[in-house]
């Protein structure tokens, strides 16, 4: 299977997943409502790439084990605070578009295109991270949420493509935090996820 | 800041009121009116204007009732029926 | 025929509204009539937003993607309406921050329904088909309220709220045709449901004896919309072959619904802040209105 593939779907999969918490507790309802579109957003692309690689999306998706997984620590992390949220939301939306503008010249013209099609919903996303990181960024809390990210963050990226997250962001390449490796947020984060489904037999519709 | 918003269903169609925003500036406001107005495509197009910049005329007189300008100004039924009948004869 | 002139004696108000007329934000209003507006806008407002908290639990464990993304979105438009209704009750002359402020204090009510608890995913189900259902009998009747800036979310609000009677459906259909187990949630969450879902609508007081009927803010009285929930959704519950549980429930020849009489000290004591959920989710949202407080400060103080 695709490591790169599997690695970007887990990685929108979780951080949908963990943004979709916001739905009803955002400091203003207005993004409550804008968080919840950008999780919806992100879960999607994930759906689309898991059917690029499955025939059950859900399966894939939901029945693996933890270690299966190919998502980076950035995305596991449980972040209910809002500097952490937006710190996140920004490095992850910068990060993300050096590697869909990679995949974007895919020679699979399947994968070429479905990068595009990402890409564009994620233009919005950017707009959004970007007002919020203008609006914060004087911020002590903003500041040391994105210093306390940063080393995750460039975990996204394989080692090639981080000195371009580098230069985007204005911060300097430090060792990062790994992909390969889970933080024990993911397992307690799947367990629930799973609860329901796992309370029927395999192949039980819902 | 309060913005008024104001909605668009499809291309051509007239733009409606469709209620009001309260951001700090005009960037915040269209990333929030896109998803409270926008997210289910039912809107093609907004308009965002800041509310002290509408400008409100809401009195109206018509003292001397001049209806001529106006449709149920002209009650046309009485003298059309004549018409005919005047016409009726006329061939008869 | 120059505009229409809103009175401005109390009494010629009350017999304008009542004849169907409605008003603005800019007419000039009663102080009766702001204060009883401004009371049930806010707690339509506030029960959209403590609505959100019984569901958000479900938006983690949504056992597919499809359902994840439906249950998101329908919990996401919930606080979208809290937005739009919030946004009126401003306009009124009541801030949102106090109004928060009043919810999560316990001063203001919201529906009773949003104070108990989601046990299982049948829970979700019945939340969206039959708890929006019943909300959506109340709403489509605010369409003509008196108040017009109101009565114009409301047509937004509805439109929505039928995704989320099509989404509660799917989900229950998708149980009862599933393992006896699934079945057997819908069953055991419809009987949890079924109570508060028959005070719902407020004691059977006449309409004409209720305060929000007279200033024609609301314009059905709540024994006519219990009737049409029943009326509409009985059948539909009956034919996937659940039980409601209430031996009493019938339907009479002129079409009326008898019913065992709901437990209206249940109701009371639950919308004046003593359900079995209303403390921790009132301590819940209040965490985070104040851990984020700042935020607010920040971006509004523009």
């Amino acid at each position: 299977m695709n490591e790169q593939l599997i690695a970007l779907a887990d990685d929108e999969l979780v951080i949908g997943w963990r943004d979709s918490e916001w739905t009803g507790v955002a400091p203003l309802l207005e993004e409550d409502v804008a968080f919840s579109s950008i999780a919806q957003n992100e879960i999607g692309h994930a759906r689309a790439v898991y059917e690029l690689l499955s025939d059950d999306a859900d399966a894939l998706a939901l029945d693996r084990a933890v270690d299966e997984y190919r998502c980076a620590p950035l995305v596991e992390l449980r972040l209910l605070v809002w500097a952490h949220a937006i710190a996140r939301r920004w490095l992850y939306e910068v990060a993300d578009e050096i590697r869909i503008a990679a995949l974007k010249g895919d020679a699979d013209p399947a994968i070429a295109g479905l990068a595009a099609k990402i890409d564009r919903e994620e233009a919005y996303h950017r707009m959004h991270a970007e007002m919020w990181r203008e609006r914060l960024a004087d911020t002590p809390q903003f500041r040391a949420a994105v210093a306390e990210l940063w080393p995750y963050a460039l975990g996204i990226l394989p080692v090639e493509q981080r000195e371009a997250l580098a230069s985007r962001v204005g911060l300097d390449v430090v060792e990062a935090v790994e992909r390969g490796t889970h933080t024990d947020e993911l397992a307690d984060l799947l367990e629930e996820m799973t609860s329901v489904r796992r309370s029927a037999p395999a192949g039980a519709q819902w | 800041m309060i913005f008024e918003v104001f909605r668009q269903d499809r291309r051509g169609a007239a733009f409606e009121h469709a209620g009001s925003v309260v951001a700090p500036d005009a960037e915040f406001a269209e990333a929030w009116t896109r998803e409270q107005y926008g997210r289910r495509g039912e809107s093609v197009a907004l308009w965002l204007v800041p509310r002290d910049a509408v400008h409100v005329v809401d009195d109206w007189t018509d003292e001397f009732d001049l209806k001529y300008r106006r449709v149920d100004g002209y009650s046309i039924k009485a003298r059309l029926k004549e018409a005919r009948e005047r016409a009726a004869d006329r061939t008869r | 025929m120059s505009a229409v002139e809103v009175p401005r004696s109390e009494q010629a108000f009350l017999e304008y509204v009542q004849a169907g007329g409605q008003v603005e934000a800019t007419d000039r209003l009663p102080d009766e009539y702001r204060a009883k507006l401004v009371k049930f806008i806010e707690m339509h407002g506030n029960s959209e937003l403590m609505g959100v908290l019984p569901e958000r639990e479900w938006i983690l464990r949504a056992p597919t993607l499809q359902r994840k993304l439906a249950l998101t979105a329908k919990v996401q438009d919930e606080v979208g309406h809290a937005q739009l209704i919030y946004r009126v009750v401003e306009d009124l002359g009541k801030p949102r921050e106090r109004c928060l402020e009043d919810l999560v204090s316990g001063k203001a009510k919201f529906h009773n329904v949003f104070h108990y608890p989601t046990k299982t995913w049948g829970d979700v189900g019945v939340i969206a088909w039959l708890v929006d259902a019943a909300a959506i009998i109340s709403q489509k009747a605010l369409l003509k309220c008196s108040y017009a800036p109101y009565a114009r979310i409301m047509k937004k609000i509805c439109w929505e709220e039928s995704f989320h009677i099509l989404h509660g459906r799917d989900v229950i259909l998708a149980m009862v045709t599933g393992t006896a187990e699934q079945f057997e949630l819908v069953q055991e969450a419809l009987g949890r449901w079924w109570g508060p879902l028959m005070q719902f609508h407020g004691n059977p007081i006449p309409r004409e004896d209720d305060p929000m009927f007279q200033w024609r803010i609301k314009s059905q009285g709540n024994e006519e919309a219990r009737q049409q929930f029943l009326e509409g959704y009985v059948p539909q519950i009956r034919e996937l072959g659940l039980e409601v549980p209430d031996p009493k429930l019938r339907r009479r020849d002129d079409g009326t619904w008898e019913y065992s009489e709901p437990d209206w000290d249940e109701l009371r004591t639950v919308v004046t802040g003593h359900g079995p959920r209303t403390a921790d989710r009132l301590a819940f949202r209040a965490r985070f209105l104040e851990q984020e407080r700042w935020v607010r400060d920040l971006v509004l103080a523009a």
